[in-house]
């Protein structure tokens, strides 16, 4: 009954708060820019509205796999937050990623193309931090089940602080934003147009917001993860994490891939696996 | 025992039937039916011995002795005849080295030599019987529509040896069997010096040039890895008295880590590891059902088996250690050197490589959760890159390239074909996919060892995602009207296409159930302990793998509720999809290519960089087994 319970709980919240997350990054990066911005409301009344419009396809196959692309994304949520296997999470956001790509691909238009290979290289620039980071997990609390790892009794930054920095340097990339922003920007002006999301709109679209929000909700938990020990805390650290990517947002330019790919493999290894090598010559001090 | 000697000796007997037969529809027939045996027989050898603990049987040997020394003597003129007339000085040096220290062997010792048991049977081996069974046999009955369009309609250049390619097969299936069964070290040579020859005569099938050439490239390897094989067998006869398998496992590290360690040189030798890895990328030449028999249920996979038979006496040792590194580096730039192929036979190629550099790095670490997710590779590579290497095949047949930017559309040429293509990618990397349980294995009993290692799976994986589905979405992008080309597809095509597929999916089904009944009692026996998946992540897998089967599904709803539009090309769209107007009225065509990325992923460079390290590992590996 509990895990019903939260599985429900789960699916109302993530996106609530997810929806209002996404409204306050656009209050904040409009004060930003010295405007007023919109109501924090706003992007649950621009999916509202997504949902009413006319669906307009280029296949008409493209849909289907961003439908599963949310199933998944939910799913993968549902398994963090019941505290599964984190290697089962990843692989399973991959998964659902995948559909995404596809989806762009599948879309067969050049923009839509452009924007699925951007996706993908930057799946393969993060992946590795990503699975660092639940290798270095598993080596302080010798476990890969997050209801485990959230329970440690120390904050894992502790051991982990290489492995947490090269997750936010990822950050970006996983909340599409620039300098990460390859594969679709949020502006409608550039050499990408709207990249992988260029030929979905409607019902589609909105689909593909809603998932960003469950998507955004998991890795603000994965941040979470780092400081389990102090709930309160967590949740603050997770929320400063996610104003330092509106703050970055503000004031990069996007990059090109290769120096996306280049660095992200850099402090993958650097940070990420040095994290991990100082972890196994150290003497296990608990 | 009936069972098992059936299925070394059957196989030989089509072989000799299949040189003397003359008629295509008599042939054909034989094929399908000993395929149909085999199968059955390696089902049945499951049913009747999975229970079982390991069974020995002594099988008389005297003669047998006899005719394996003078078929390897034939054999050896043979080679060096061969050597001789296209002056491959290698080959002759290695084959009269090979024969001279075997005749040395057979004179000195050949009298005393007591073999209490000659063959044996584990899970492991039914496991094995079982891969090259069915994925050889499936292979055998696609190969009989293959070879007839092959000189029919593709290559009629090349002159008809169906009946020998064939016989070379079915002697290649029953060797493959003997190095499973044989417990005596001298035999699992024999057969394994067959299967050397045999992937020499099919490499070289077509008689070209290239063919020739890289043909006699795998021989090379091979024959070295041969007589490391060899030099082993003499090490351990001279250590210990005997040459049987069960009983050199059990001398313990101090002793058996010098042969052993020169067995697992030959292993990577056969099962293509850099630095010997060229072979099999040469390999591509031959007919595509050899390469899927080579990439799939035989010959690498008989390097790979030896190399874990001796994982036991690996574990902790620095030698061991430095082949698990061999493993990893393999894996690493073997994934990467994929990024940048577009020829479709060559990223199988590399991604067979990489995937077989896993197995071997989880070999190298010998330890019990190693072994299990090691035997798990082999199994799930085992068949979605048979059914790869299948698909490729014909749709080389249909759209006379193999290269992957030509296959964009073929979800509306070849439907069906398409899509076990990509249930087969789906199967190399994806959740909850068989390689995929395999990895969260490998990645688990590498962080339980030593987490450093994790390196290369982590580097490695994430590259293996971006060329798999770049792949997978080439195949469904669709920007003109195509026709459908599938109709002419034989029968004996698509019986084994379809049977993998399903394979692909219900092995990932039922994998606790293997792993419960084979693989676990295996681990068992060896390290008195074992792992599986916990009960709770098989659910969750079993709900990934219902949501994705579920997929098709969505397809009811096919173009209702949509309005169709053309695709946005930056500019007024002709007609089409595919071509607008731009500026300055001038009409433009608009492309689509995959990125390969050969700045950062340049094959030669990795090659290079791959073939100096892991040869540097390879001294090291046979260097500390000798502290």
């Amino acid at each position: 009954m509990n895990l019903i319970l939260n599985i429900l709980l789960y699916l109302i919240l993530a996106p609530l708060c997810g929806g209002i997350l996404s409204g306050l990054d656009r209050k904040i990066t409009a004060r930003m820019q010295s405007r007023i911005g919109p109501p924090v409301f706003q992007p649950f009344f621009d999916v509202l509205k997504l949902l009413q419009k006319e669906n307009l396809v280029v296949r008409r196959s493209q849909n289907f796999y961003i439908g599963f692309f949310l199933v998944l994304v939910v799913f993968t949520g549902a398994l963090f937050f019941t505290g599964k296997d984190i290697l089962l999470v990843i692989f399973a956001l991959t998964l659902a990623a995948i559909f995404f790509v596809l989806a762009g691909f599948k879309a067969s238009s050049p923009y839509s193309f452009i924007g699925a290979q951007r996706e993908l290289l930057q799946m393969m620039a993060y992946e590795p931090i990503i699975i660092l980071s639940a290798v270095g997990m598993y080596m302080v609390t010798h476990s890969f089940t997050v209801a485990d790892i959230i329970s440690f009794d120390r904050p894992l930054v502790y051991y982990l602080p290489g492995i947490l920095f090269g997750l936010l340097y990822i950050l970006a990339m996983k909340f599409r934003k620039s300098p990460f922003d390859l594969s679709t920007s949020h502006h409608v002006h550039q050499e990408l147009v709207k990249g992988i999301t260029t030929e979905f709109s409607g019902k589609a679209l909105a689909m593909i917001e809603v998932a960003h929000w469950f998507e955004n909700m998991l890795v603000l938990g994965f941040i979470y993860i780092f400081f389990a020990s102090f709930p309160v805390f967590g949740v603050v650290l997770s929320l400063a994490a996610y104003f330092l990517v509106i703050l970055i947002d503000n004031t990069f330019a996007r990059v090109k891939w290769q120096l996306a790919l280049l660095s992200c493999w850099m402090v993958a290894l650097i940070f990420g696996f040095g994290n991990i090598l100082i972890l196994f010559i150290l003497p296990k001090s608990t | 025992m009936y069972l098992l000697s059936f299925l070394i000796i059957f196989p030989l007997c089509v072989s000799l039937l299949l040189l003397l037969l003359k008629g295509q529809k008599l042939r054909n027939g034989l094929v399908k039916i000993s395929a149909l045996a085999i199968s059955a027989a390696a089902i049945s050898l499951l049913i009747s011995t999975f229970h079982r603990s390991i069974q020995y049987f002594h099988a008389e040997s005297h003669l047998i002795d006899k005719i394996m020394f003078f078929t390897e003597m034939a054999l050896a003129v043979y080679i060096l005849y061969l050597g001789i007339k296209f002056k491959r000085s290698w080959v002759v040096f290695l084959i009269l080295l090979q024969t001279a220290l075997m005749v040395y062997f057979e004179n000195s010792y050949g009298g005393k030599i007591f073999v209490e048991n000659n063959l044996f049977i584990d899970k492991f081996s039914i496991l094995m019987s079982l891969v090259v069974g069915i994925i050889g046999s499936l292979i055998c009955v696609y190969a009989i529509g293959y070879m007839r369009d092959f000189h029919k309609d593709y290559h009629k250049e090349i002159k008809d040896r169906t009946n020998f390619f064939f016989f070379i097969v079915f002697v290649f299936l029953s060797a493959m069997f003997g190095v499973i069964f044989s417990n005596n070290l001298l035999w699992l040579y024999f057969f394994w010096e067959i299967t050397t020859l045999c992937s020499f005569l099919l490499i070289g099938y077509k008689k070209t040039e290239e063919s020739r050439k890289n043909a006699f490239m795998a021989l090379e390897l091979n024959l070295l890895g041969g007589l490391a094989f060899l030099a082993a067998i003499v090490f351990f006869y001279r250590m210990t008295g005997s040459i049987e398998l069960s009983k050199v496992m059990l001398l313990g590290k101090a002793w058996a880590l010098v042969p052993a360690m020169l067995i697992c040189f030959a292993g990577l030798t056969k099962s293509a590891q850099m630095p010997f890895s060229s072979w099999l990328l040469g390999a591509m030449v031959a007919p595509t059902p050899v390469s899927a028999l080579l990439h799939s249920s035989t010959m690498v996979k008989a390097g790979v088996y030896i190399i874990l038979r001796f994982a036991a006496v690996l574990q902790g040792t620095m030698a061991g250690f430095a082949l698990a590194l061999i493993g990893g580096v393999t894996f690493l730039t073997a994934s990467f050197a994929a990024v940048s192929q577009s020829d479709a036979k060559k990223v199988l190629a590399y991604s067979t490589i990489a995937n077989l550099g896993l197995i071997v790095l989880c070999a190298g670490i010998g330890t019990y959760e190693a072994m299990w997710a090691a035997i798990l590779l082999i199994i799930f590579h085992a068949v979605a890159k048979c059914l790869l290497f299948l698909c490729v095949g014909t749709v080389e047949h249909k759209i006379h390239s193999r290269n992957i930017e030509h296959m964009s559309g073929l979800i509306i040429s070849l439907p069906k074909i398409s899509i076990m293509m990509q249930i087969g990618m789906a199967g190399m990397f994806l959740a909850p996919f068989g390689m995929l349980i395999s990895k969260w294995a490998v990645l688990k009993a590498l962080v339980d060892y030593n987490p450093l290692l994790a390196i290369f799976v982590v580097f490695g994986s994430s590259v293996t995602l971006f060329f798999w589905v770049k792949w997978m979405g080439k195949l469904i992008i669709v920007t003109e009207h195509k026709d459908e080309i599938e109709e002419r597809i034989s029968k004996s095509q698509w019986f084994p296409l379809t049977a993998l597929s399903v394979l692909t999916i219900v092995i990932c089904g039922f994998f606790p159930l293997v792993s419960s009944t084979l693989i676990e009692p295996y681990c068992l026996e060896i390290y008195a302990r074992t792992i599986s998946m916990s009960h709770g992540n098989i659910v969750i897998m079993s709900i990934m793998l219902a949501m994705v089967m579920l997929f098709p599904l969505s397809f009811i709803n096919y173009g209702k509720r949509v309005k169709v539009v053309d695709a946005y090309l930056g500019g007024a769209n002709i007609h089409n999809n595919i071509q607008f107007r731009g500026s300055a009225n001038a009409v433009k065509s608009m492309a689509m290519h995959n990125y390969y990325l050969e700045g950062y992923f340049n094959e030669v460079k990795l090659l290079k960089f791959g073939i100096v390290i892991s040869s540097v590992l390879v001294f090291a590996m046979l260097g500390l087994s000798l502290l």
